[in-house]
């Protein structure tokens, strides 16, 4: 048995990566983790719940921190990427940046540095609903439980106000990007994905009219350690919203922003009428729609939420989202195609479900891959040894990306040789 | 552990020693904790900090072996303040007492001593673990030849596992092998393949790790983990071969199309389903049965039986897909032809959309979102498709020469067991119910997971799934079977405890065989031998410890987890006399006990932000909420404790508990609890179970606090005098 020598590097600490890092450490491969964020855990750390179970993604996560915490043969990086790439499989050199992160492994998390700054910047974990100090823990259940300071905002005119707070010597505002070599007999790239720049969408009012928000930051003002402490409110005056469209396939299924479709908008926005109706009996949801996507047994949920009198589902793709002049209120032009009427509506807010766009689209991996003109991989053009997970290859829900990287911790194992 | 050598680390960081004083503290490590060798630092997890531990640690100085580090929550600094071969207790008194509590409060200070006291009565009785050591046998066993578990058998065989393939047909391949064409799996998703299962099947039986047994079925499986010997008759004739871990790829059969005879089926020949379909295409000309000529209409009618809660109360995932494909079919021999495809929805989610837009595109494709209400058969032998078409509303009638219905799966798991596992339990996977059957996990973050250790479903067993996906599928099985087999070897549990290296070691002398254990353990580890008497399979075994809260007379025990354990800690306790049981701020003393996994880090994140809550309650982690045994309610309400909290996963259809049933388990004993209580003369509320998920930290403050405005409401426990 030579389990042990094969080791793997996981790019990218999401849920795909984490599941892949540690199924393959547990059938006994040495893994390393590197991840660009500050902390692991990638988009699902900031979805409240999860469909169909309605269960928070921090317990699943919680799980996995303890597998990594236990686990002697997983190390992680965190505001690391990798530059390089060279070699083949069973032998390859990756060169990996390590950003600075101006706080050293002394921070204990006691928040003195936060206390202390005075910069303050737009907190992106929270989708630009609210901002953090230069200084800050990336939210309460990250892990690590480090604080990081924004360079780009620091300015250092404050005269290093943490630097002198901090009792730990936990702040090294003088920390230069590290490189690391490291070598692993084969890679899983797990990128994830990134919300679709939906602004570009010009007809839906994104970025326009202040109560069009996206459906991820939905999951954030849903959240209780989100920028409202769990409240829906709208943007505009911060009041709860009785009355919220949600407009499906926002850039997805179109030909002009994102012929696929992205697999999980249906659900996420069947689950986060839940969320509307369970803090306010009394608020009423619509959601627009060209087809209902639950597949498998989330029909059950989908019947579910349908079965509820406060949610209203009009089949129809939204033409115009548009600002009721003189309200904060949002006005939808679609076309009802169950009736064939055009329906006109006001609402006080409006979730856009926003698609699903590969995170390599916008920075591509340090490799010469061919990606499909969307921007995922294609698995089978991939060179032995590399394997692509999750959202990477395609749009899909955590409970198939965790399939999928289960899948291919063995595959990645198995490439540079089996055990005997 | 031979000689054991005591140390107390206390860390004053983190606005710990602004909340506590030391010096008293100190003394009661010393009186009541009974330790002596005592040590602070300003910041414990500091290099310095670990140096100083590490120096008591070494052999020739010091010699401690065993520690308390009283600092911060031990979800934190895990690194720094692990020591390798030394028994370390994390006191939580930062989270749970600096960061939540009025600094050098009266009450503050004896909440932090009571936490010392506590720790210091855990770190004695408990112990470093020691793998259990078992023979095993790492072949894996897949049920099923479909494309689920050719994938599956092949991945593993490819990872230098012996593995053994059992098939009840008399051929591998499933209905991967039934198929004229597959839909594409990869990019640009608008060609349909040649089916892959073929090349698959060559593979499996030309590989020298793999033995594949066709007509075999599976009379029973006995034994554990590692150890499990299949019964398997072929053709008649048994054998018993012993596997480690294994795969179940029993595939999903078509709905039964007979009990649709609202769509035609039966009626007409010429109304088929979709497998009937596949057979067609493949035989080389789509026919009509009834007189063999070529179809001019084609319709497909989806959702035939699926999305209806009088026939499949699900979505069988592939069907919208499977007829997209097959209406090609219809148009690649006749361009002439015509598709016509009704639905309620159409379902190609992701990159499959794009192979929905190749079919869109084609003119003889025709797509209409239709309610199908029935099927008739004109007197000419021609078939009428009755709909409302949502559009308009309208009825209407789509005159076809052959109707194809889209019908679901119905998943192996729904029609017998399969795996027959002989487990006083039963003898298949529990919950399929469910899932309607099928052999799916509860959670969505490890969809592998099953409460029958090793046993991992892949494939349509497990979900509806298409062909390609199932043999993905499979291969995501594999790895955890590997997985089960080498933490078996290891004497390691399997995930969630993937780590845990300590497992249950019942005092058996004291047993007195009433089954508790045996019918609550998630798991059915726990047989019983002729006498009716538990035996332990230990490499079933998640290490939950529901066997030790299940058990009166407290026999089971962990090496660092034990009724005992815990029944000391709360045994430690200062209780004080209350001078006035009407002030409402009078020190009573209340236990919170909570799921280490999920209400723990709760409790931290109340921490992180700073709220505060009542000091009169203590905190105790369990593994899981399964594992509370009612003594300890009679060991805490006998010391003059006045209330327990329970603070555990939410249970029911969606439960959370990453053991199945352990908070469900915990409330039931609570039930019996309050019967108890109420001869006693103690009021039932003194003893509250509450469901709370990891992300409510900001609902545990009043949680907590209102559960102490109750108990100080009913009063003073009673016994506090005696």
């Amino acid at each position: 048995m030579n389990a042990e020598k094969r080791k793997v590097l996981v790019i990218g600490g999401g849920i795909s990566g984490l599941t892949a890092a540690l199924e393959a450490a547990e059938a006994g491969a040495q893994v390393v983790i590197t991840e660009k964020a500050p902390y692991l855990g990638g988009r699902v750390a900031q979805l409240h719940r999860y469909f169909p179970k309605l269960c928070p993604p921090t317990c699943g996560l919680e799980i996995n921190f303890r597998r990594i915490k236990e686990n002697p043969n997983v190390t992680f990086y965190t505001m690391a990427e990798v530059t390089q790439i060279s070699g083949s499989a069973g032998d390859f050199e990756v060169t990996v940046k390590v950003n600075p992160r101006y706080v050293n492994d002394r921070c204990v998390g006691c928040d003195a540095c936060a206390e202390a700054c005075t910069e303050w910047r737009v907190n992106d974990f929270n989708y630009g609903l609210d901002k953090t100090k230069a200084a800050y823990l990336p939210f309460d259940m990250a892990f690590p439980q480090k604080y990081v300071i924004d360079a780009s905002v620091c300015t250092g005119d404050c005269g290093q106000k943490c630097l002198e707070a901090c009792k730990y010597e936990a702040i090294d505002l003088n920390m230069k990007p590290e490189t690391l070599k490291i070598k692993v007999d084969s890679i899983i790239m797990a990128g994830g994905w990134e919300p679709y720049d939906i602004a570009k969408a010009d007809n839906l009012g994104f970025g326009k009219v202040a109560n069009v928000i996206t459906n991820m930051q939905m999951e954030r003002l849903a959240a209780a350690n989100g920028p409202t402490g769990g409240q829906i409110l709208r943007p505009s005056d911060q009041a709860p919203p009785k009355k919220v469209a949600f407009v499906q396939c926002a850039g997805s299924r179109d030909e002009n922003h994102l012929p696929y479709c992205s697999y999980i908008c249906c659900m996420a926005s069947l689950k986060q009428a839940t969320y509307l109706r369970e803090k306010d009996p009394e608020a009423e949801a619509y959601i627009f729609y060209i087809d209902i996507r639950s597949p498998g047994r989330y029909e059950q949920f989908f019947w579910k939420v349908r079965d509820d009198e406060g949610v209203h589902l009009i089949r129809g793709k939204v033409a115009k989202v548009e600002q009721e002049p003189g309200t904060g209120n949002v006005t939808i032009v679609a076309e009802d195609t169950a009736t064939g009427d055009k329906v006109r509506m006001t609402f006080d807010m409006v979730v856009l479900a926003a698609g699903m766009v590969p995170s390599t689209k916008a920075s591509p991996f340090p490799l010469p891959l061919s990606y499909t003109p969307d921007g995922f991989i294609v698995q089978e053009l991939l060179p032995p040894g590399i394997f692509a997970v999750g959202t990477m290859k395609g749009p899909l829900d955590v409970m198939k990306s965790n399939e999928d990287a289960t899948g291919a911790a063995l595959k990645s194992l198995i490439s540079v040789g089996g055990r005997s | 552990m031979e000689e054991r050598k005591f140390g107390v680390y206390l860390c004053k960081g983190c606005g710990i020693a602004d909340a506590i004083d030391f010096e008293s503290l100190t003394k009661v490590i010393k009186k009541e904790g009974k330790i002596q060798h005592i040590k602070e630092h300003d910041i414990m997890c500091s290099p310095e900090g670990r140096a100083m531990i590490l120096e008591d640690l070494k052999p020739e100085g010091e010699g401690i072996n065993c520690v308390v580090i009283a600092a911060c929550s031990p979800r934190v600094k895990y690194e720094e303040l692990d020591f390798p071969n030394c028994l370390v207790e994390r006191c939580n008194i930062r989270e749970l007492v600096a960061w939540t509590q009025e600094p050098k409060a009266e009450e503050t200070q004896a909440l932090a001593e009571d936490y010392l006291r506590m720790y210091c009565a855990r770190v004695k009785k408990s112990d470093l673990p020691e793998p259990y050591e078992t023979e095993c046998d790492k072949t894996i066993m897949v049920i099923g030849g479909g494309a689920a578990g050719l994938s599956a058998a092949l991945e593993a065989a490819n990872d230098g596992y012996q593995v053994l393939l059992v098939e009840k047909e008399a051929e591998l391949g499933g209905y991967g092998a039934k198929m004229y064409r597959q839909t594409p799996s990869s990019y640009p998703f608008t060609t349909l393949q040649e089916p892959t299962v073929f090349k698959k099947i060559k593979e499996v039986e030309s590989h020298p790790n793999i033995r594949v047994m066709t007509s075999a079925t599976i009379d029973k499986i006995e034994g554990q983990p590692g150890q499990l010997d299949a019964h398997i008759s072929t053709n008649g004739s048994p054998e018993i071969i012993r596997v480690g871990s294994i795969v179940l790829a029993a595939g999903a059969r078509p709905y039964d199309a007979t009990k649709l005879s609202h769509l035609g089926y039966g009626a007409s020949p010429d109304v088929i389903t979709n497998l009937e379909m596949e057979a067609l295409a493949k035989n080389g000309r789509i026919v009509r049965p009834s007189d063999g000529k070529e179809p001019q209409r084609v319709a497909f009618i989806q959702c035939a039986g699926s999305r209806d809660p009088d026939h499949l109360p699900y979505c069988s995932d592939f069907c919208c897909l499977t007829s997209l494909k097959q209406a090609l079919y219809v148009r690649q021999q006749n361009p002439e032809a015509l598709a016509y495809i009704l639905y309620k929805d159409i379902r190609t989610p992701g990159q499959t959309e794009l192979f929905y837009k190749e079919a869109q595109s084609d003119p003889g494709v025709m797509l209409t979102k239709a309610e199908v209400t029935g099927v008739t058969v004109a007197a000419d032998g021609k078939l009428l498709v009755n709909a409302q078409e949502s559009l308009l509303g309208n009825d209407v009638a789509f005159e076809a020469d052959l109707v194809v219905l889209a019908t679901g799966l119905v998943p192996a798991t729904a029609d017998a067991p399969v795996i027959n596992l002989e487990y006083r339990q039963g003898p298949g996977l529990p919950e399929t119910e469910n899932y309607n059957g099928f052999a799916d996990s509860n959670f969505i973050c490890f969809p592998y997971e099953t409460r029958r250790t090793a046993v991992y479903a892949a494939g349509g067993v497990r979900q509806s799934m298409t062909t390609p996906m199932a043999m993905e599928d499979g291969v995501g099985a594999a790895c955890k079977a590997i997985q089960a087999v080498e933490h078996v070897a290891a004497g390691m549990a399997v995930h969630p405890r993937a780590w845990d290296e300590t497992f249950p070691d019942p005092f058996m002398q004291r047993c007195t065989s009433c089954k508790r254990c045996t019918e609550e353990c998630p798991f059915g580890a726990i047989e019983e031998d002729e006498k009716g008497t538990p035996f332990f399979k230990i490499n079933r075994c998640r290490r939950c410890a529901t066997c030790m809260g299940a058990c009166p007379e407290r026999i089971v025990s962990f090496k660092d987890y034990s009724v005992d354990i815990v029944g000391s800690m709360l045994k430690s306790l200062d209780i004080p006399e209350l001078e006035d049981e009407d002030d409402p701020n009078a020190p009573f003393r209340i236990i919170g006990l909570v799921c280490e996994n999920d209400a723990g880090p709760a409790l931290d994140a109340v921490a992180q932000h700073r709220l505060r809550f009542d000091p009169r309650v203590r905190f105790i982690p369990l593994r899981c909420m399964g594992s509370f045994n009612m003594v300890w309610v009679s060991d805490a309400l006998s010391r003059g404790v006045d209330g327990l909290l329970l603070m555990g996963c939410k249970y029911g259809d969606d439960y959370q508990c990453h053991f199945a049933k352990g908070s469900e388990l915990c409330s039931y004993r609570l039930t019996k609890l309050s019967e108890t209580l109420d001869k006693l003369g103690l009021e039932a509320d003194r003893v509250q179970q509450i469901q709370v998920a990891i992300s409510e930290f900001d609902k545990l403050p009043d949680i907590i606090n209102d559960f102490v405005a109750r108990v100080v409401e009913i009063g003073p426990n009673p016994f506090k005098e005696f």
